[in-house]
């Protein structure tokens, strides 16, 4: 990504509180992120850390009714938080393209596949039918599938789940959407469909230059795909910077456990090895102090800060906290021991 | 596809040889015979022998029951001792009106129980649903004999808005006069089927409009820029209409049993009232042909809506 590239998203200040026994609980905890042209920003953490439902803030799908969702979201001078139903629909499609998860379920079971992908042409474009139908087989064949007039006549359940994510990801760029959102685009997938699919994404990126805001909690798709990264932790933003900054230099101890458990190719467990426990339920979580402090127990309290801000250590590298100066893992306690200076650059 | 529903039907035989032998069994087990109730100070005990032997009553089961099942499959159920006419013409007029009775209560009760479906799985957790739910709730629990029997004390015999016993006024003349009466003699038996019988369709609607509004595939159209009103009507509605169209053969034959205490209070002449009488005069030939006839039509029923689910679904491929 070049830093010059035209600004697509402001986040700032966002909050997403969910409505549970009356009491709204923030699922997303004050998050400012930036989306630019051409970039692939990657969304990390556990499951539960809130990255769905910042997403679905962004594309404004959240149910008002037990949903509050406070901030910016800046979108070329619109705020798109509170956006009213009728401008948000001309938005949702045209400018933004949502890919999701499972594409078994994303997709409508008793709809032909040519008819899910030309509905989002029917409210954004001025095309008749004939000419949505061309479009439709232009994108298919855009992106991979092998005979599009025949699949545009198929259901979804006639095809594998590498084929009805294609079809997603067609339906996500029918009007070649400025910002793409993939949640977890690979997870439900094969090991090797993932990289065709990754790599098509990656491909309709540099055709169209769209940003992307890539949600996985796969450090190796990052890695490979991302510009920059923000790890989220219990609805906040522990860390973030570009892909060169968080894998090189990780600072906060989260980062840091994410990519020490990261599968190696000769393991296959995929737990955090060194870091117990998960991100606690949204109505149990923490609201003071640093809220991964729990399950780093043997750092002293006096190490995390009373209320975690954000520090820029180098410009573009944000970190949660300064635990992140003295941590250090259990198992590299005896090396502490032996007198070696605790510094944040054991990453090295 | 057609070779699918052939060989359904084909399936459908052994079927109703089983359901056959067990109604001509079970109605051979029934105390007294057609000619128990004849027996009178002018008509001898060898006289009424006499009948038994020329009727075939004494001889074996199995040879009894060949030869109705012979008879039968060419549409011979022999004759009705009580009406003295041959069965299968005495069914075909009461099917007839039976047939007049259904139509109207399926209209009703979709007339019904669409909306009502829609408006409390759209407005889940509202009063609205509250209410709908609690009217399905008391249309369920509530005898139905017990609201003919009202209806027909208020609106037939008090208020006198609708005839209370027949199915066409012998007064009525021309074609339209004709179909005009019908309609005025099946009107509120009708309503009242509809009102009581839609529970079943109303929940089945409504338990799909409440599932579908989370599945994902509803987000993905939201994704697209389709306004809310048309995600409703084109994915919600019309994924949850799907398996109502289906469930449409179930609903005739659960019509059919339950118009059955309808024209026995309306006195009106169908299949159901006909049951009943037979029933009632021991008419064994009529009983065992309508049970017979009510089974197949059970058969047909869910043939039909497995044939539906097939044509609507496109999942569900029935070869
Ligand atoms: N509609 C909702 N009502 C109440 N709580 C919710 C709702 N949606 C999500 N949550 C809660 O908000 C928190 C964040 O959920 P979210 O789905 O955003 O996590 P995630 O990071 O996307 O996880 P995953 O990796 O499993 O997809 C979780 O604790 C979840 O239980
Ligand atoms: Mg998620």
């Amino acid at each position: 990504m070049d830093t010059s590239d035209e600004l697509l998203l402001d986040i700032q200040h966002l909050h997403t509180a969910f409505r549970v026994h009356d009491h709204f609980y923030d699922a997303v905890d004050d998050i400012s992120l930036t989306l630019h042209k051409n970039e692939i920003l990657a969304l990390v953490g556990e499951s539960g850390s809130g990255k769905s439902t910042l997403a679905t803030s962004i594309i404004g799908l959240h149910n008002p009714r037990n949903t509050k969702v406070t901030g910016d979201i800046m979108y070329n001078e619109l705020n798109l938080v509170g956006l009213n139903e009728a401008l948000f629909n001309r938005i949702r499609g045209n400018d933004i393209g949502m890919i999701f998860q499972d594409p078994l379920s994303a997709l409508n079971p008793l709809m032909r596949i040519g008819e899910q992908i030309a509905e989002s042409l029917v409210y954004h474009t001025k095309l008749n039918e004939k000419e949505r139908e061309a479009r439709v087989l232009q994108l298919l064949e855009q992106v991979g599938i092998p005979d599009p007039p025949l699949t545009a006549h198929q259901y979804p359940h006639e095809l594998s789940g590498g084929m009805r994510q294609r079809v997603m990801i067609a339906i996500a760029i029918a009007c070649k959407p400025p910002i793409i959102i993939a949640d977890e685009p690979t997870t439900a997938l094969d090991v090797t469909i993932q990289a065709q699919i990754l790599d098509l994404l990656e491909d309709i990126q540099k055709e169209i230059g769209s940003g992307i805001l890539l949600i996985t909690h796969d450090l190796g798709v990052v890695a490979e795909t991302a510009d920059t990264v923000a790890v989220m932790y219990s609805g906040q933003i522990v860390e973030q910077g570009s892909v060169y900054q968080v894998f090189e230099h990780p600072l906060h101890p989260y980062t840091r456990s994410l990519l020490r458990s990261m599968p190696q190719a000769d393991s296959d467990d995929e737990e955090l090895h060194v870091i117990q426990g998960t991100v606690p339920s949204l109505v149990n979580m923490q609201r003071t102090g640093d809220r991964f402090a729990p399950r780093i127990p043997w750092m002293p309290a006096s190490s995390h800060e009373e209320h975690p801000v954000l520090h820029e250590v180098e410009p573009g590298h944000l970190v949660r906290c300064t635990c992140y100066k003295t941590f250090y893992f259990p198992d590299e306690k005896e090396a502490a021991a032996a007198g070696a200076p605790q510094n944040a650059n054991e990453g090295e | 596809m057609w070779k699918t529903i052939l060989r359904r039907v084909i399936l459908m035989i052994p079927q109703i040889i089983i359901l056959s032998l067990f109604i001509f069994l079970l109605a051979k087990m029934m105390p007294g015979d057609p000619f128990t109730g004849l027996i009178t100070p002018n008509t001898s005990p060898s006289q009424i022998a006499k009948l038994r032997q020329e009727a075939g009553l004494n001889n074996p089961w199995y040879v009894q029951y060949v030869s109705w099942v012979g008879r039968a499959f060419h549409g011979d159920f022999g004759m009705s001792y009580a009406m003295q006419r041959p069965v299968t013409e005495i069914i075909g007029e009461r099917a007839v009106n039976t047939l007049y009775l259904a139509i109207l209560s399926v209209i009703i009760t979709y007339v019904i129980a669409i909306p009502f479906g829609v408006w409390a799985g759209r407005y889940e957790g509202t009063w609205i649903d509250t209410s709908i739910q609690f009217y399905n709730f008391i249309s369920m629990s509530t005898p139905s004999f017990v609201v003919y029997l009202l209806a027909i004390a208020a609106f037939g015999f008090g208020l006198k808005w609708f005839p209370t016993s027949g199915s066409v006024s012998v007064s009525a003349s021309g074609f339209f006069g004709i179909i005009a009466s019908r309609i005025y003699h099946i009107i509120l038996p009708s309503i009242l089927i509809g009102i009581l019988t839609n529970a079943s369709t109303v929940q089945y609607l409504r338990s799909g409009i409440v599932d579908n509004k989370l599945e994902d595939y509803v987000k993905t159209a939201r994704s697209k820029g389709v306004p809310e009103r048309v995600v409703f009507n084109r994915h919600i509605l019309r994924n949850s209409l799907l398996p109502i169209a289906a469930f449409f053969g179930n609903v005739i034959t659960g019509l059919l049993g339950g118009a059955i205490f309808a024209e026995t209070i309306f006195s009106y002449p169908g299949m159901g009232k006909l049951f009943i009488d037979s029933v009632n005069g021991r008419d064994y030939s009529v009983m065992t042909a309508l049970v017979l006839l009510y089974g197949i039509l059970t058969l047909l029923g869910n043939l039909l809506s497995d044939i539906i689910m097939s044509i609507v679904d496109p999942r569900i491929r029935i070869d």
